[in-house]
């Protein structure tokens, strides 16, 4: 499934401008541990978490994440979004919680692997 | 025949800001060697928990990497706290990381077990009071062979 469709879908919040959305994504992965995201997540997902800061750029940037959604309108950093606009990796921003926007993020199809 | 490579990036205890910068750097390196990317990614998981754990709980380090046609070695070595039981730090869920660091979701006690899990070899030293050296090895499938 393609990010933009994923973001159309879901009426996501992109919080990175100028950013191709016209990427692949492989399946999804949820995790506010970053060691557990780096881990056993695979290239490719696309990441729900709640953690804000800084470190989760580098995390998605690593393992080569499709992009990362924050739930509850959690607001990133301004850090992290200019971090995130620099290493290529989408952050989407959702007003439902994480049950919420999982479960219809499996309603389109998305499967963890 | 390619040439060996090798390098050195530092690290700072407690700079979150720039966390996983040695780890995206090498990263680049492979990238541009040519290297497969399963086996850059493996890399990337042990290199940044290596460094991330340099961060959070030593003063200083670095991070030492060599690639050559058959393996990518690291060694990561810091001055700090070090470690006064190692099997029970590679015990998968030990943590003693403090409450801030795990608010940030660090701590799940995963990063070592993680260099262990994705890497070919892997020996950790450490002397309490003085710090911790780690040392991981990658093979390169067949060698390097995008430009053998
Ligand atoms: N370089 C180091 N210096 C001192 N202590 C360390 C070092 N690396 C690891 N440790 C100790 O080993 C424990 C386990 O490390 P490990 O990386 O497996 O988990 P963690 O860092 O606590 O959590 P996570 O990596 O999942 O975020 C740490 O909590 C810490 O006590
Ligand atoms: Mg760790």
């Amino acid at each position: 499934m393609n990010l933009q469709e994923i973001v159309n879908r879901l009426s996501l919040d992109v919080k990175t401008p100028g950013l191709d959305l016209n990427r692949e994504v492989t399946g999804g992965y949820v995790s506010d541990l970053l060691s557990d995201v780096m881990g056993n997540s695979s290239g490719g997902n696309i990441w729900i978490t709640l953690q804000i800061h800084l470190n989760i750029v580098a995390v998605a940037s690593l393992k080569g994440l499709a992009g990362i959604i924050l739930v509850n309108n959690r607001r990133p950093d301004e850090d992290t979004l200019k971090r995130a606009v620099a290493e290529n990796i989408p952050v989407m921003t959702s007003a439902l919680p994480t049950f919420e926007l999982v479960g219809r993020l499996y309603a389109l199809g998305l499967r963890c692997r | 025949m390619i040439n060996a490579e090798e390098g050195v990036f530092f690290l700072t205890g407690k700079d979150f800001t720039n966390a996983g910068a040695a780890s995206s750097s090498l990263k680049g390196v492979l990238e541009k060697r040519g290297v497969p990317q399963d086996i850059i990614r493996r890399t990337a998981i042990a290199a940044f928990e290596a460094e991330m754990n340099v961060i959070i709980y030593a003063v200083a380090g670095m991070m030492k990497y060599r690639i050559s046609n058959t393996e990518i070695s690291v060694t990561i070595q810091d001055m700090g706290q070090g470690i006064p039981n190692i099997d029970l730090a590679m015990t998968e869920g030990y943590s003693t990381a403090p409450d801030y660091i795990r608010e940030m979701g660090f701590g799940s006690g995963m990063g070592l077990p993680n260099i262990k899990k994705s890497t070919d070899h892997f020996v950790i030293n450490s002397m309490v009071g003085e710090g911790t050296t780690l040392e991981f090895t990658i093979r390169l499938a067949n060698g390097d062979k995008e430009r053998a």
